[in-house]
């Protein structure tokens, strides 16, 4: 079903999250970036913008469609993918090195508890397949 | 709902397509992905399976005369060997479907039809029929291939071991392929120079893999959406519909009001005499954003002033370009809503990119 870094960790709607200290960053997984086709436009939210766990704070379009970015936890964004507005594909073609979407800055420690090991994804996925 | 399956299912599962179900049918949405299908398309030659579509023959004395007075182009004007692009409309001017005519003779007719318009287009054909025409649905027995872009009269060449330079825009052959009767017209849907070839259904994958071995890239429906929509040729279900009739759709150059009765004249000469209402109109997104089908459009003041009917990235472009139906008279700067918010667009001619194709 793909490749899923065991050093990453997983939400179910599909992102990646690397954790390091209280600032995670974020991405889509290969996964998801399969299912979505050639991404043509990636929205993000603003610099220092205040996110919450759940809420869709940003948007992956493909050629076919449009799906929201949740996030997988509550913090602010300390730092934006510029490299996407130009070229959206990095998100198909490295999607867990350069196409990664977001740094947050954790407000809450206990919201990477909830997150999945590499592990529990593959399962949860073979299981939604 | 059990999926149709065409003829080349087996090759596209060989190459593994991402299979998708569109209209009734299971077919392949993309190969390797939609970008790189869309430019082998305008720069090289793209193969597709449409053999979804279906075909209908109509023969007979009465079978001009019956398919002229269910059609809104004149279809006594064509010669043998010639397609006419035609709509089809009800009483109230919608469209029933969108239709391809190809006349082998003056008593022979092929009609081309959407897939997933098949059934219905057959049984308001068949409830007009008069006694003196035959209408047999040719679906099942063909396979349709489409080969497109610049270098497809190459392609076909080195496939029909002969050259059909001279076979002109919207005209078609009767040959043999490998001992098979099959139909070769120059036609398409995405803008670019290109044939369509009617096989019988057990050649389908001899003919398929011919095109391969001569160098075609497999193109999914995807491409085939995002290339039409650049060419902007309407797609029915969202710029022709029974709620939208050809002349909104843009397409008054195929509507012959003057030729004599058929059915949908009477609100379609309304409807000119009047004035349109509302029309299709291209647009492209000056701000960030796709507008997706259903899109409200507003002016540049925010009032309502119509949807969009289609929308995407264009690859070509790369550009959200779109389609929209909207007040008569508009022009210039609009704005559209995607998830909530109003974002600008401009409208501007069509087609949005002309590739090869000749007219």
């Amino acid at each position: 079903m793909g490749n899923f870094p065991a050093e990453l960790k997983y939400t179910k709607e599909h992102e990646w999250i690397k954790i390091e200290g209280k600032l995670a960053t974020v991405g889509i997984t290969e996964y998801a970036a399969e299912q979505l086709g050639d991404v043509v436009l990636v929205e993000l939210p603003a610099m220092d913008a205040e996110i919450t766990k759940g809420d869709a704070f940003g948007v992956v379009e493909s050629v076919k469609s449009v799906s929201d970015i949740f996030a997988p936890i509550s913090g602010h964004v300390r730092e934006v993918n510029d490299a996407l507005p130009e070229t959206p594909a990095l998100v198909n073609d490295d999607p867990y090195g350069e196409g990664w979407l977001v740094r947050i800055e954790s407000s809450d420690a206990t919201d990477f508890d909830e997150l999945m090991s590499a592990k529990e994804y593959e399962s949860y996925l073979s299981e939604e397949a | 709902m059990n999926l149709k399956q065409t003829p080349l299912h087996e090759e596209h599962v060989k190459l593994k397509a991402r299979m998708v179900p569109f209209g009734g049918w299971d077919m392949p949405v993309q190969y390797t992905g939609v970008l790189a299908e869309h430019a082998a398309v305008r720069e090289r030659a793209g193969l597709f399976d449409v053999s979804h579509m279906g075909e209908f023959l109509v023969t007979g004395k009465g079978a001009a005369a019956f398919l002229n007075q269910l059609t809104v182009n004149d279809v006594t004007k064509m010669a043998d060997g010639r397609c006419q692009y035609n709509v089809m409309c009800d009483d109230t001017g919608g469209a029933v479907d969108d239709i391809i005519v190809m006349r082998e003779s003056a008593d022979r007719y092929l009609v081309v039809v959407n897939a997933s318009n098949i059934d219905k287009d057959f049984s308001w054909l068949a409830s007009h029929k008069p006694e003196d025409v035959s209408l047999t649905n040719e679906s099942d027995a063909w396979a349709l291939l489409a080969v497109q872009g610049p270098q497809s009269s190459k392609l076909i060449a080195q496939m029909m071991g002969q050259d059909f330079n001279d076979l002109r825009y919207y005209h078609f052959k009767k040959l043999t392929w490998q001992g098979c009767d099959v139909i070769l017209s120059r036609t398409g849907y995405t803008g670019e120079d290109g044939f369509e070839i009617f096989v019988p259904a057990r050649a389908a994958a001899k003919a398929w893999q011919a095109f391969l071995t001569a160098g075609a890239t497999p193109a999914g429906l995807a491409a085939r959406d995002t290339l039409r929509l650049e060419a902007a040729y309407p797609l029915y279900g969202h710029e022709l519909t029974s709620k939208i009739s050809p002349l909104e759709a843009g397409l008054g150059w195929v509507v012959k009001i003057d030729k004599g009765d058929f059915i949908g004249r009477k609100v379609l000469a309304k409807q000119k005499q009047e004035g349109l209402k509302r029309r299709l109109v291209g647009f492209n997104m000056t701000e960030a954003g796709i507008a997706r089908e259903g899109a409200p459009v507003f002016s540049e003041a925010g009032i309502a002033i119509g949807f969009v009917t289609s929308g995407t990235h264009s690859p070509t472009l790369k550009l959200a370009i779109g389609l929209a139906l909207i007040e008569y008279g508009v022009s210039g700067n609009i704005l559209i809503e995607i998830r909530g918010q109003k974002k600008k667009a401009k409208i501007v001619p069509t087609p949005f990119y002309k590739g090869s194709a000749q007219k």
